[in-house]
């Protein structure tokens, strides 16, 4: 274990050539460590070097209000962001949903954006699934209550990160060591993108912190259900911001966790909200839009109605 | 190998343990601290929870070299800390615990008991709703929690002044039922 005093130490502790699949790289980062420590407990992960970045000065712990916006940095707990009255509701919200009281002490906000996929098949240690290197997406023909009905293929994942979908309703950047990146542009989807892979940050790239503005008269909120209230991740969530001109919606961004390999923006849905009341017509048309293109497999249909009520729920929580 | 320093329930130690060993390790099979319980080993049960500054968080994710300079915590600290702020016996919390009947096996205790005196450290009055998502990561087969919250509730109580309110078995207790007659004896209680 290496633990780098800057940033530019831990960069270079990192191996920048690798071309295994990310669950096989030989050095990993270690933050909170909340989803390394089960990857290397299941043997997913093996390193021959994990990099300590607690130490690093540049990587910031705090959740700062900075101009017209917020600046949260990479090692800012779950915690302490849950605990954060002044951010925008539908990212404490979310924050406050993540796993447990004991895991959100310690997971930080870098590694929730990066933890790696929750499906069982690239979970077991006996499979060499897609996710892993594999040739196939187990998922695809087997067991995939769990999986995606949203941009699915060749790789079956969904996106596990509830920070994901708030932070891609609040239109944030990820500023790592290197350049900033468009949330947007952040997650990769399987087909177009190396499918071991949930992100374009190379294999020695390190998230530095996470932005935002905040525009005024922009109101959110994060909804999201889960098979067991106590903690678990998202069957289907929805992240859902509006700036409201009196009662009629002026802007909406509207992401679905849970149903695909990346957050899931519905951009038509945002402009068939644009200019509408809220009420359950409305609420009725964007859940049947947001979800149109959806493609269940065998055992996930039912994330179909459920992500249209989630649609629904939201938006009369911001009526 | 390398050298921890820790801070363990008020105890500075040093202790030589593996780069990759959890918390929980280093608690159990060097500091001989058994009283955080390794169940899954895998962050899904509580068993291990012990307090980082205070906070929860779960041993056995924790890696013991994440752990220097920061304050550890576990259910053997509880007591000695409550006697050396002036109190007599077990800590509130246990107490409450021990009174209500709050366990069966006790295999989920330790972690239980270290929840809940951390969110009433952070909290001294949370509600029933509060109570449940603090205790949300602590997985109890044996007692269905019911008898856990209200133990929570019991230490609230007694802290604050207020009147514990009864626990749901006692919910009848002024109009107990008759006994029923058994081959025309009166069945014992």
């Amino acid at each position: 274990m290496l633990l780098p005093a800057t940033l530019e130490e831990a960069v270079t502790a990192l191996d920048k050539e690798s071309t295994e699949p990310a669950n096989e790289q030989k050095t990993r980062i270690l933050a909170g460590g909340q989803d390394l420590l089960p990857e290397l407990k299941d043997h997913l992960a093996e390193p021959e070097t994990v990099v300590n970045v607690k130490g690093v000065a540049e990587l910031g712990t705090d959740v700062r209000r900075s101009g017209d916006g917020f600046e949260i940095g990479a090692l800012a707990t779950i915690a302490a962001l849950a605990r954060n009255a002044d951010v925008p509701a539908v990212l404490s919200e979310a924050a406050a949903s993540i796993a447990s009281p004991q895991v959100r002490t310690l997971a930080t906000v870098a590694g929730n954006l990066c933890q790696r996929p929750r499906c069982w098949y690239y979970r077991s240690e006996h499979t060499v699934c897609l996710k892993k290197g594999g040739d196939e997406c187990f998922a695809y023909a087997g067991l995939n209550k769990y999986n995606a009905i949203l941009g699915g293929g060749p790789s079956y994942i969904v996106h596990p990160s509830d920070l994901a979908p708030a932070l891609v309703a609040l239109d944030a950047e990820v500023v790592t060591d290197r350049r900033t990146i468009a949330i947007g542009d952040f997650f990769t989807l399987p087909s177009e993108s190396d499918p071991t892979r949930e992100n374009v940050l190379g294999p020695d790239e390190i998230i530095r912190e996470v932005a935002f503005t905040v525009a005024p008269g922009w109101r959110s909120v994060y909804v999201k259900f889960k098979e067991r209230e106590s903690f678990d991740f998202a069957l289907s969530a929805v992240a859902l911001a509006l700036r409201l001109d009196g009662d009629e919606i002026a802007e909406a961004r509207l992401v679905l966790g849970g149903v695909a390999p990346t957050p899931w923006r519905c951009r038509s849905t945002e402009e068939l909200l644009r200019g509408r009341k809220i009420d359950d017509a409305l609420a009725h048309e964007a859940g049947e839009d947001a979800l149109g293109g959806a493609e269940p497999l065998e055992f996930n249909g039912y994330k179909i109605p459920l992500t249209k009520a989630l649609i629904a729920k939201a938006l009369r929580k911001l009526s | 190998m390398r050298v921890l320093e820790l801070e363990v329930n008020g105890d500075q130690v040093e202790v030589g343990a593996p780069d990759h060993w959890t918390l929980l390790e280093v608690l159990r099979y060097r500091l001989g601290l058994y009283g955080s319980k390794q169940g899954c080993d895998k962050g899904d049960c509580g068993a291990c929870t012990v307090l980082l500054d205070g906070e929860p968080v779960i041993a056995c994710l924790t890696l013991a070299a994440l752990c220097e300079g920061r304050r550890i915590t576990t259910i053997e600290g509880l007591a000695p800390a409550h006697v050396r702020a002036g109190g007599r016996g077990p800590d509130p919390v246990q107490d409450a615990f021990d009174r209500c009947g709050a366990l069966q096996c006790g295999f989920c205790q330790p972690g239980m008991m270290l929840s809940a005196w951390a969110l009433l450290a952070d909290n001294p009055t949370p509600t029933r709703g509060e109570i449940n998502a603090a205790l949300s990561g602590n997985l109890c087969r044996c007692t269905g929690y019911t008898q856990i919250v209200e133990a929570v509730e019991l230490a609230i109580a007694e802290a604050t002044g207020a009147t514990p309110a009864r626990p749901h078995w006692a919910k009848h207790e002024s109009t107990p039922p008759k006994p029923a007659s058994v081959d025309g004896r009166e069945a014992s209680r």
